[in-house]
């Protein structure tokens, strides 16, 4: 069964290795077909995916049905045409899955996911360890060359072993095989060779029922160029850039399109403390936000400082002028190191959302695409369902980008739905913050509990019970998963016991299963407005693991014993059994505290939690935790239209704090216990200290008005920001706790193996070590801390990748990655809602100057948590009759006598200006103070032509990212840290409508 | 990297419980009382045997048995990169010690008291399992130089590929790529182990697992040895015309 091939390799590692590996070379590998019967009997163990029974010549070209062969450039290339389901029975070679997978590995896991899917009918042939179709690169051939003559003897073997099996059919009714490349050559050497052969086009336009396929081809460069111009300089070739990044000439980092300016952008390079600017279509140079860049580093004497000029790509016809002005630096500013692209290193283009642009061609195939994300450049697309897309927002992906177009060529792959429908745009916003929010498969629904669910006397053996506590909990109005519960009495000696308990989701979540795994993608849940993506299916979410009041529930359960000033005597963990007395809202529980007539246990046990609280509050204070001010709001919903009717903002109640400081207790408590139990393997969270550069916006905004800002130390820090109170201006001091928000960095997950112990502190919180253990139905970390925990205590057993300190790394970059894609998507969200809701509304809103900028000012208006930008200057082409001054020392903008300070209060009006169907603006037009020939008049007095008209431009769209700073929900930025602030975030369990 | 592909293959094209082929011979020089030649896949390993004969350091005699003296060596030509020294290095040391521990369980010591019985093993090629290949290899020197042995005493390599596929007899490549390796030298008949050892941790459920196919792969290449060893006696016993003596 063996034979055995060496083969001789020469790699680089410092010096030339010749290495010799053995290569078997087999005779049991299928060709897998229905139609051979010789194969069938060889591997008993592989599936026959490839149909015997094809209908009859599905294209025009070739009269025999057939299998196809791809090679590696059509699966780079091509891979949306494979991934439609028009083309099945499939088979690709190893030969081009190992190419495939050394030169993309998104695209290689694209085609693994189509190869598993099973209708598609795609077979995995090795033909690299097949006896009969290895090949020996022969003197002089490149490796190139050498795959493709593989490929065409696998061709080749294929056509002769399904002939050799089908001997009692008729020649024209035998499957063949046809190979698919649009490498003209080889398709001409595999054509003399007797093989069908034909490139993806050719094919793709010969089918009888293509379904839209030509639209997915991916044209090759030629195609668009117009041999005009050159736009972009010539990139780098990769050994030109390896020598230069080698030599230190050229710098690696990854690029970011500004959003606010196609034409500029910044570099991160590790070696540099600041981003490298770079500017313009040469300093750009065909870059796409997000990929991986060569850049070279200009003389300090060409520097440049970021134009704070805000740029869209509409107005693109005087482009010359714009390249000028981007170009023109602000002497006085101060300049950063600036740089320009000289080659791509590697591109992270994915698909983007978005919609056409208005052609005023008609019957033209050529359009332009433009996508939601404002920092990715238009894409030019081919497309014959023109007229069909245009009311759709659409998926593309990007193809090529030629030195000869100034936008990028890329092809359709799918319509998402209509524009303006807020399921489709709830769908925009989830693909464009990749959540995965497709259904729960039947394999994860398997390792569901089976209904009824019944607690056996095993279990009762096994768990504390609990039940005869009086357990309650207390949560936002329209909780539908409830994962805490708390109870408290007092003990004969004075003490209190306290027991948080947490549902315990670990026990229907098994590792290794396919429901653990998808939970383990999925990382979180998300919410938006009007919907929740679960981590968990709901049975488990809202039922089984929820601590539903009256219901008997497994839960894991932390109790302290406390003394009266909330000092910690003893803690004990255990898995147990809890009935909730009853699931409490914020709002009630509040009322059964302040009422005191109420004489029950859980009013008792309420009053005691409270009282603790305070305790626990002030300590933590005093250790120099952050309290960050949030003006969350709420929608009131139309049960009917699903639309929002009102915005309010959240009432912050005495029990939602209450909840808070127990939860973070029992978090600080597991954190401890989990990494004395495993110092390697504990998974713990931490906010690491910002870089005192982050601080400088609160500082100097802090200084304009004459307070102090004292940054060295978080208590430092929170103390100034207590200090800071201006007469007469309420909101000042939460709009500077908002500016101190966006200086901070993002909390993390980590595994306690990778980090110096030193770091785990954190910032926010200020204590040494921290974790997430108290909502395990909406977060995977917190499953994984449960899973520790129950080893510690020799509840469970542990699991091999629970100890790996590598595995556990990646998942906590994947729960750090997918919990920030969730925030933003949230954000989002709130900002799509905010937008529906100023549909036909004119709305005068108090608002409070945050910044001053340039040309504009930002606004906040604490009611809606929303900000957006008043434009100073007429939009271009426009006149107007009153000009400002802008003062940098100051930072003010001034009219005559009307000057706008930062953290002025100011009336505006808000509109939602709808002409730009993809990106539907919030307007801002100035009320008060009054600046005749600027400022509008209140509503009353407004014409309705007024109300259309678009004076001042944008602020918000609904597809945006809440990427930066200047983003819709200041609020919901705040959300961010407030997961650690508040652990039991209302915000997060926002009414879900079934 | 994978070690297994969804296609079930490993980099070289077994299948995660395939040996790699072992070719071997016996008698392959003159001078020692036995000697061996063994290749499993690239690596390839050659045997002698001395004695049993007086044992040169008198004051390390046993009066119940004989002293078994291994020495490991590996050519300089052996690896990718030219080895500086060919023995008395760390690793070499402890490879002499374990494979001690593996031969000596084996030999019937007991029947040679005052004596001491030479182990010379030289690793001509390295690519992976070379203790195992080493163990196997000295079996049949000690089988050819007709020593008396409880059973043969076999090694075998296992470990872990894409997390929790076992794999046995590994090869250099997914030693290096793959996560800890586990290497058993084991007398298969009676099932006992002379040694264990294992590169990092396993985890408690992977442990059996692993062992599992180890002995397994071990039992295998016993069968391979066996036969070798039994073509190799009806040679020279053909030649030597013992066969006929009964006639």
């Amino acid at each position: 069964m063996l034979t055995s091939k060496t083969f001789l390799r020469k790699t680089k590692r410092g010096n030339v290795l010749k290495i010799v590996r053995e290569h078997y070379l087999r005779d049991d590998i299928g060709c897998g077909s229905k139609v051979c019967k010789k194969c069938a009997i060889l591997v008993e163990e592989q599936e026959a995916v490839l149909d015997d029974q094809l209908p009859d010549a599905l294209s025009k070209a070739y009269k025999n049905p057939h299998y196809l062969i791809v090679d590696t450039n059509v699966v780079l290339h091509q891979i949306d045409v494979l991934e439609a389901d028009v083309l099945c029975n499939v088979i690709i070679l190893q030969t081009v899955l190992e190419e495939v997978k050394h030169r993309s590995s998104t695209i290689y896991k694209r085609l693994k996911d189509i190869i598993n899917d099973k209708r598609r009918k795609f077979y995995v042939f090795v033909n690299e360890h097949h006896k009969d179709t290895y090949l020996e690169r022969e003197a002089g051939e490149t490796a190139n060359d050498r795959n493709d003559r593989a490929i065409r003897v696998a061709v080749k073997w294929y056509d002769l072993h399904l002939s050799a099996s089908q001997a009692h059919v008729s020649a024209k009714k035998r499957i063949r095989i046809v190979l698919l490349t649009d490498d003209a050559a080889n398709c001409e050497k595999a054509t003399k060779e007797g093989l069908f052969a034909a490139s993806v086009e050719d094919y793709v336009c010969c089918l009888k029922d293509s379904k839209g396929l030509e639209d997915k081809i991916s044209r090759s460069e030629s195609h668009f160029d117009e041999g005009s111009k050159e736009i972009f300089p010539c990139h780098l070739t990769p050994v030109q850039i390896h020598d230069g990044v080698k030599s230190g000439k050229l710098l690696q980092g990854s690029f970011q399109a500004s959003r606010e300016n196609f034409l500029e952008g910044q570099v991160s390079v590790e070696s540099f403390e600041k981003p490298i600017l770079v500017q313009g279509y040469d300093g750009l140079n065909r870059a796409v936000d997000g990929d991986v860049v060569a850049v070279e580093l200009l003389p300090e004497d060409q520097w440049s400082a970021p134009s704070e000029i805000v740029l869209q790509n509409d107005e693109v016809e005087d482009e010359e002028e714009i390249v000028e002005k981007v170009l023109k630096v602000e002497t006085k500013q101060e300049k950063t190191p600036t740089g320009k692209i000289v080659g791509i290193i590697r591109r992270k283009w994915r698909q983007y959302c978005g919609i056409l642009q208005h052609n005023a061609l008609q019957n033209t195939t050529r359009h332009i695409f433009v996508p939601a994300e404002r920092k990715i450049p238009k894409i030019r697309i081919e497309t014959r369902q023109a007229p069909t897309l245009m009311e759709k927002r659409i998926i593309v992906a990007i193809d090529s980008w030629s030195r000869y177009s100034r936008y990028p060529s890329g092809h359709f792959v799918r319509a998402l739905g209509k524009i303006g429908d807020k399921e489709t745009e709830n769908e925009v916003l989830l693909l464009e913050h990749d959540v995965p929010h497709s259904r729960f498969s039947e394999k994860v629904l398997s390792f569901l509990p089976k209904l009824p669910w019944i607690i056996t006397d095993e279990d009762v053996a096994k768990r504390t019970d609990l039940r005869h506590l009086d357990v309650c909990s207390v949560d936002p109005p329209g909780c539908t998963d409830i994962d805490d519960a708390l109870h408290c009495f007092q003990k004969p000696n004075g003490n209190y016991e306290v027991g948080v308990h947490i549902a315990d989701v670990s026990h229907f979540i098994r590792p290794g299963t396919a429901l653990d795994d998808e939970a383990a993608l999925r990382a979180t849940t998300v919410y938006l407005v009007d919907k929740r993506i679960d981590m968990v299916p709901d049975l488990l979410s809202s039922n089984l693991c929820s601590l539903k009041g009256g219901e008997e529930r497994f839960a894991f359960s932390c109790v302290w014993e406390l003394t009266p000033n909330a000092q910690i005597v003893g803690t004990r963990f255990h898995k147990s059994i809890i009935r909730s007395r009853a699931a409490l809202t914020y709002e009630e529980a509040q009322l059964i505290i302040d009422d005191d007539k109420q004489q029950t246990s859980v009013a008792k046990s309420l009053r005691g939690l409270n009282k603790l609280a305070k305790v626990l509050k002030k300590r933590r204070i005093e250790n120099g935790a952050l309290v960050l001010a949030s003006p969350e709001i709420r929608f009131y919903i139309d049960s009917e239209t699903h639309d929002p009717i009102e915005v309010q903002a959240k009432q912050i109640r005495e029990t939602n704090s209450m909840v808070e400081e127990f939860m973070l207790l029992a978090n600080i408590s597991v954190a401890e216990k989990i990494f004395a139990e495993f110092p390697e393997h504990a998974i713990l969270r931490r906010h690491p200290i910002p870089p005192p550069s982050n601080f400088e916006p609160l500082v100097k905004a802090a200084n304009y008005l004459g307070f102090e800002m004292n940054t060295n130390s978080n208590k430092e820090l929170a103390e100034s920001l207590d200090a800071a109170v201006k007469e007469g201006n309420a909101y000042f001091n939460t709009m500077l706790r908002i500016l101190a928000t966006r200086c901070m960095l993002q909390a993390v997950y980590f595994s306690s193996g990778v980090v110096t112990k030193e770091d785990f502190y954190h910032y926010g919180l200020a204590v040494p070590i921290y974790t997430h253990f108290t909502s395990p139905i909406r977060r995977y970390a917190d499953i994984l801390v449960h899973r520790l925990l129950a080893a510690c205590i020799g509840a469970d057993v542990t699991y091999p990748d629970l100890l790996d300190k590598k595995k556990m790394n990646n998942i906590c970059h994947n729960l750090n990655y997918r919990n920030r894609m969730a925030q933003y998507a949230g954000r989002a969200s709130v900002a799509l809602h905010t937008h529906i809701f100023f549909r036909e509304k004119v709305q005068n809103e108090e608002g409070y100057v945050l910044f001053v900028r340039k040309n504009a000012l930002q606004i906040l208006i604490p009611k809606y948590g929303l900000e957006g930008t008043l434009y100073l200057y007429p939009p271009k082409g426009m006149k107007q009759e009153v000009s400002f001054v802008y003062n940098e020392e100051n930072h003010t903008q001034s009219y005559k006598n009307i000057v706008f300070h930062m953290f002025d209060p100011v009336t505006v009006q808000l509109t939602l200006d709808r002409s730009n169907i993809q990106h539907e603006k919030l307007v801002f037009k100035l009320v008060k103070p009054f600046i005749p020939n600027f400022s509008v008049s209140s509503i009353d007095e407004e014409s309705k032509e007024n109300v259309t008209r678009v004076e001042e431009n944008v602020s918000e769209e609904c597809g945006d990212k809440a990427g930066t700073s200047r983003n819709p929900v200041v609020l919901q930025q705040m959300k961010r840290k407030d997961e650690d602030f508040r652990s039991k975030d209302s915000s997060r369990k926002k009414k879900h409508k079934k | 990297m994978d070690l297994v592909s969804d296609q079930g293959l490993r980099i070289d094209g077994r299948r995660p419980k395939e040996l790699r082929k072992i070719r071997c011979k016996l008698g392959v020089f003159a001078q020692p009382e036995g000697s061996a030649y063994l290749e499993q896949g690239n690596t390839k390993v050659l045997a002698a045997v001395y004695g049993p004969h007086q044992v040169r350091n008198r004051s390390k005699a046993l009066h119940d048995a004989a002293v078994v003296n291994c020495q490991y060596s590996m050519a300089t030509f052996s690896t990718f990169e030219r080895k500086r020294r060919p023995r008395g290095d760390i690793k070499s040391t402890e490879m002499t010690l374990h494979l001690k521990q593996a031969m000596q369980a084996s030999i019937k010591t007991e029947l040679y008291p005052y004596s001491q019985i030479d182990i010379y093993l030289e690793v001509l090629q390295a690519d992976g399992g070379n203790y195992c290949a080493c163990v196997n290899a000295a079996t049949l020197a000690l089988v050819d130089a007709g020593i008396p042995l409880k059973e043969y005493v076999i090694g075998c390599t296992a470990s872990l590929g894409n997390g929790d596929v076992p794999l046995i007899d590994v090869s250099h490549l997914e030693e290096t790529m793959g996560g800890s390796n586990l290497t058993v030298a084991v007398l298969p008949l009676s099932g006992q182990i002379a040694v264990l050892e294992m590169s990092q941790k396993f985890h408690v459920d992977h442990l059996s697992l692993v062992l599992n196919e180890a002995l397994d792969g071990c039992r295998r290449i016993y069968e391979i040895l066996n036969d070798t060893v039994k073509n190799h006696l009806s040679e020279i016993g053909a030649i030597s015309g013992w066969g006929k003596s009964d006639l």
